[in-house]
Parts: C-alpha cells; structure tokens; sequence
C-alpha cells in the first residue's frame, strides 16, 4: 500500500475548516456497511472467543440458564480428542498435498497459455477457468458418480490406459485424494487467473537480455520468470492455502467424512459438533483453532515473502 | 524444427487440459440427456441414445425444484444489491472523503480478510436466534449486508477519480449523496459490474450458510436442495446429473457473458498482497 506523506496539523485543520461536514458526511456514508460489518462479522467473532469458552450445549440453547464457564476445559477436551486429532491430520493432508498441487497446476497452465506458439489462448482460458465458476455442491455431485468404482468416468479412463480400477471413495487410503484431484480441477483456473497477468506485466526487454547472454529457455524461466512472479507466487500461495484450511463442502456431499474418518476436515467436524449436535462451545472452540492456524499460516507467509524481498 | 515441436507440445498440452477440464461437465451434461438407467447399465454409455428432457421435466414436475431455483435467483439478487449498496457508499468516503483517522480504519478493515468465515458462523447463528430470523431469507442474507472486499474493490478503483471533478459539483453546491449518486457511482460502473458479478456468483454458489439457516424445504436454496437431494436419488445418475446442470448453468452462462469483469475483479483483489 502507498503512504501518503504526512500533512501537516495546520494545514489539516484549514481543510476542515473549509468544509465543515465532510466528517459528518462520511459517517453517513459509513454507517450502513460498517454497522452490519461490526454487528455480524466483528460481535460474532468476538463472541466465538468468549463462547469457545463455555459449554453452550442443547440444554443452553433450551435455556441460557444452562450456560457455564469451563475456561479451557473445551480446548483441553479437543486436544484429546482423536476425532479432533484425525480431523485435523485429513486437512493438513489437504492442505499440503492439495495446495502445492493446485498452484503448481495453476502456473503450468498459465505458462502454456502465454508461451509465444500457444493458439486460441481466449478460448482456452476460458475453459480452464469454466470449473471455478461452477458450484461446487453440483460439481461434488458429478464427481460422486465420475468416481463410481465400475461406472465412473475416472475408472474407465485408467482402464483405457491399462490401469486397474480404484475404489475412489470407498478406500480410505484414496477418498481424499480423490477429493484434492477434484479441488485442483474446481480451483486452479482461479489461480491461473492471477499468474498469466503476472506473466503479461513482466517487461519483454527482460527476456531480450536474457537471450542476447544466450540463456536456455529453461534459464529464462529460472532467472528471469520466476523472480519476477515471486511477489504474485507469495500471494497465490497465501491464499490457496488459507482457501484449502476450510475444505467442507466437497467431503459433506461427496463421503460425508468417510471412509473410516478418512475425509473428515476440521471445518466438517466443526459443522457436526455446532450444527448436528449442538455443541456450540466445543464447536466455537474449533473455529478459534482454525483462525489460529490460518493467522499462523498468514504470518508465515509474510515473514518468507519479507525474507525473500531483504535477501 | 525444435521450434515447431516445441509449438506442438505446447498445444497439444492446451488440448489435453482443454479435455480434462471439460470432460466431466460434458459427461454431467451428456448423461442428463440419457434415458432412466442408461448411465449405470454396463457397459455405460457416453453419449445418449435418444436424448430425452424427462429427467429436467421431472425436477420441476415432481421435485417442484423451480421453488428452489427462484429462491436462489431472488436470494442472489438481494444480496448482490445489499451489498453493491453500502460497499458502494463506504468505498467512495474510503476514497474521496477526508475524515479523521481514514487510512487507519481501512487498514483495520482489511485485517478482517484473513479471518476465516466459520468463526462468526456460530454466534451469529445465535444471534439469528434472539432476533428470530432463524428459517428467514433476511437471516441468510444477513453476512451478505456488507463485504470488505466489495469495499475494497470499489474504494481501490473510486481512488482513479479526479478530485477536482468532485470539488466543481460541491462548488456547484451538490451535496454530497449526490456527487456520489450522479457523479461516483456511473464513473465506477464497471467495478460495480465486477462486484455485482462475483457477489451474484458467490451468493448462488454459497452452501454452508443457507444450509444451517434455512430448515424449510420452501425456502432452501438450489445447491441445499440437490444436496439433499443425492441422499433419495443416489441411484438416479441421470437426474442427479439434470439437477446439476441446473443448478450450474445459471453461474456459467452468467460467467460467460461478464467474463472479462469477472477476471479484473480477481487481479483487482490479488495486488493487495
């Protein structure tokens, strides 16, 4: 973000002076989208960290009366929990299969479509990017039956190339894959998106210098592609990987967190704990959980991309 | 030569992901086409052998889904015009109103971005709960009132706008809802159009919310119901696969046509980073 030069308390107060109301205006302009900001988004936030801290239950929301404090008896109970332990172990998994994956598929695609020989880049774009407008409960819904162990379009194709079939989502060892081949295909056009505008705004003169010193194309793509997108790379990254924290709804239609627990993701478990068994308190204390992952995933991000920038 | 392979690789590569990103909406769409049964008969079929509308025929006649579709159509549209409204009016005071400690609270605002959705979810499904808008479209419209990243997106564009523009309607004595009405507002049409289009698409799109809000088949949403749905129909491929389209097409032909608006609001937002 740019910073504007300080301007000096004399000079402030003369333009206020001279339009009084401007403040008075702005407050006006403010109030409808701040107001709902802080009643539905900054109270409940706030409020999940107090209520993280109780034992809000069925019997409390029959009767608040019912409500106790149980400090962080509820954090404790999580952290014994093996469900809690298994739940975050899928999404981790997730996250750290799923995520390079799709940026790496998101780059690979932007890379084609911006190499000097590619044809008919619009068309192509645009059908790569077709999956991240779809919605994915109807999307979940095709994949379900793409993944059908004897119908299934994925199975077929394997048996076309001589492969044996899979039990996609009846084998614990292949149900979340299964479900991270689905994200990259539903989420890297996004990416992709993001990567080609990078790739357009890197000046050509770049790459002309680098041929006159006789670079391979492959140490164009080393020395000069590569640290200029490295700013958009930290971005794409930062947000995939906060994006992929909160799987839900893929696993909620597709195995409703089977096999054996095997595509439970933490907020799927927040889902049940809050909203099927109405453990609020031991559900808000997940939620905490999952901010405080993905703040530390944020944070980390940060510090590498400022290390990178210093070095 | 080394050239020309080169080339080929390229496009061929481009064909290969042109097929596996379109391979499984085509097949959805194919077998929406086929005959009960002709999906899970073996070996299955790929193409229809007579196309046939009765599955679509059969979500509006008996599945009455056309309640669902109109809810999700009227749900988009109210949220999509909520929040074009106060992300509008709060992004241009961000960006062309001088008040005291401006450029703070925007920076706070943004901070806001990085807390996951989820963790107001809870309260604020209590909070629905006292003001007895649990089962309600106001309830499910309640997170859509305001967004920072519509403010962000309009305040970052509104930023363009010369300031002396605005100072020569207030010298002609136009107050300030009407600089912003008459003069702001038709200059940022176009981010208004992104805005509108990604708020529209999410707002369809949009699961976990209407799925804990709204509890009345009446009044769920499209993607709720074809989640349901799957749970009676699991053996039904082919009208699972019409349910799908339906509830796809809308977005896509909606993509189709803002395209272009729809990719600046995602490089709009990534050069916050």
């Amino acid at each position: 973000m740019r910073i504007r030069p300080r301007r000096g308390p004399r000079f402030a107060r003369l333009r206020l002076a001279a339009r009084p109301r401007r403040g008075l205006a702005a407050a006006g302009f403010l109030a409808p989208a701040l107001t709902a900001l802080v009643a539905f988004f900054l109270l409940p936030v706030v409020a999940a960290f107090l209520l993280s801290l109780t034992d809000f239950d069925l019997y409390a929301l029959a009767d608040p009366r019912n409500l106790r404090f149980v400090g962080l008896e509820n954090y404790a109970r999580l952290l014994r929990d093996p469900t809690f332990w298994k739940a975050s172990a899928n999404t981790l998994f997730f996250v750290a299969l799923g995520a390079p994956l799709s940026v790496s598929a998101s780059f690979a695609a932007a890379l084609l479509l911006c190499a000097r020989s590619a044809r008919a880049q619009a068309f192509f774009r645009t059908v790569y990017f077709l999956p991240v407008v779809t919605t994915l409960v109807a999307v979940a819904v095709v994949w379900r039956f793409l993944y059908h162990p004897r119908l299934g379009l994925a199975n077929r194709a394997l048996a076309w190339l001589g492969i044996a079939p899979v039990d996609w989502l009846g084998d614990p060892a292949w149900a979340m894959p299964a479900i991270i081949l689905l994200a990259v295909w539903k989420n890297f056009g996004f990416n992709m998106v993001i990567f080609v505008a990078g790739l357009q705004s890197i000046p050509e003169r770049l790459y002309e210098a680098a041929r006159l010193d006789g670079a391979t194309r492959w140490q164009e793509l080393r020395f000069v592609t590569l640290p200029m997108l490295l700013p958009t790379t930290t971005f794409v990254v930062l947000m995939t990987l906060i994006g992929h924290f909160q799987l839900f709804a893929e696993p909620y239609v597709m195995t409703q967190g089977g096999p054996e627990d095997s595509t439970r993701s933490i907020v799927l478990l927040l889902y049940e704990q809050g909203f099927r068994w109405w453990n609020l308190g031991q559900a808000s204390a997940i939620s905490v959980l999952l901010f405080g992952v993905v703040l530390v995933a944020t944070l980390l991000a940060r510090a590498w991309r400022g290390r990178e920038v210093s070095a | 030569m080394r050239r020309r392979a080169l080339a080929l690789l390229v496009n061929g590569l481009l064909v290969l992901g042109a097929l596996l990103c379109a391979a499984p909406l085509l097949w959805m769409l194919s077998v929406s086409l086929m005959p009960a049964g002709e999906a899970t008969a073996f070996p299955p079929a790929l193409v229809p052998s007579e196309p046939t509308l009765v599955h679509y025929r059969e979500l509006f006649s008996r599945l009455h889904l056309a309640r669902q579709a109109a809810n999700s159509a009227l749900l988009a549209t109210l949220a999509t015009a909520l929040g074009l409204f106060t992300s509008s009016l709060a992004g241009y005071a961000f960006a062309k109103l001088r008040f005291a400690a401006r450029d703070r609270l925007f920076r706070a605002l943004l901070v806001g971005l990085v807390v996951p959705g989820q963790v107001a979810m809870l309260p604020l499904f209590l909070l629905l709960r006292e003001l007895g808008l649990v089962n309600t479209w106001a309830g499910v419209l309640v997170p859509s009132l305001a967004s920072i990243f519509g403010i962000f997106l309009v305040r970052q564009y509104m930023l363009q706008i010369p300031d002396s523009l605005l100072d020569a309607a207030r010298l002609d004595g136009a107050g300030e809802l009407r600089i912003w009405a008459q003069i702001a507002l038709p200059l940022a049409r176009p981010i208004l159009v992104t805005l509108a289009t990604f708020s529209f698409m999410g707002s369809w799109n949009d699961f976990l919310w209407p799925l804990i809000v709204l509890g009345d088949e009446d009044r769920q949403t499209l993607p709720v119901a074809l989640a349901n749905l799957l749970g009676e129909h699991v053996q039904d491929v082919e009208l699972m696969m019409a349910g799908s389209v339906l509830t796809l097409l809308p977005v896509v032909l909606l993509f189709l046509a803002f395209q272009r608006h729809y990719v600046r609001g995602i490089l709009a937002g990534s050069v916050r980073g």
